[in-house]
């Protein structure tokens, strides 16, 4: 999948990801894609919560070795 | 949909208790909610600027998991304090927890309101000076007024 920015978020821990991932988003113009990856097993679920919070949609959830790897669209 | 609305009140100063209020403003303030926290009595410990002093200590704390059991007569042995706050926080960043001055920074840039309670600081007169800016000075009244309108209402 295409992205225009990249977030590693690895190593990092509850809050971080989230809080981040929204920070990075920030900067961001809508529409664009924003590509993160997390160690942290609970980013999976947050991530969820963070995009129907949000509006900023989460166009795919995967696991790639090791490390969840998301895709989210800035609203 | 409307924004949503959190108050937290952070009674606590200790190395444990501080990340609670922290973490839940820093996560809320992502998801777009406007939240205010009131700290008052210990919890205006983590409004300091030098946090350095915060910590935890290994008595009267039986749920807090030790490397071995440790009878309560050497948890209050001196410098066991030190020690337990040493190793929580090399825990903590080995394990990518952010740091309270971190998670505190973040807070203050997604825009969380901080309330120092001044009764608090009168009580122990505390300095002013010792605390970080921006932060607003009220009491039970102020918190009470926005805690009145919220969707989420912490003690912690």
């Amino acid at each position: 999948m295409n992205f225009d920015k990249e977030f590693d978020a690895s190593g990092l821990a509850c809050p971080l990801p989230i809080v981040k991932t929204k920070k990075s988003l920030s900067d961001m113009a809508s529409g664009q894609v924003l590509r993160v990856v997390a160690t942290d097993p609970g980013s999976v679920c947050d991530m969820q919560a963070f995009a129907e919070q949000t509006g900023n949609a989460l166009l795919s959830q995967s696991e790639e070795g090791g490390k969840y790897v998301f895709f989210l669209k800035k609203a | 949909m409307a924004t949503k609305k959190m108050a937290i009140i952070a009674t606590k100063g200790a190395l444990d208790m501080a990340y609670p209020p922290l973490i839940l403003a820093s996560t809320a303030a992502a998801l777009g909610w406007e939240v205010q926290v009131f700290f008052t009595f210990y919890g205006l410990q983590l409004l300091r600027k030098d946090l350095s002093g915060i910590a935890i200590s290994p008595i009267g704390n039986p749920a807090m998991p030790m490397p071995v059991p440790m009878p309560v007569v050497v948890s209050m042995l001196p410098g066991m304090q030190a020690m337990a706050t040493s190793m929580m926080k090399a825990k903590m960043k080995n394990k990518g927890v952010a740091s309270l001055e971190e998670l505190r920074s973040l807070c203050l840039e997604a825009e969380v309101k901080f309330i120092a309670c001044q009764m608090t600081v009168d009580l122990f007169e505390f300095d002013k000076g010792d605390f970080i800016d921006g932060l607003e000075f009220g009491g039970a009244a102020t918190f009470l007024k926005f805690a009145g309108e919220t969707d989420v209402c912490l003690f912690i």
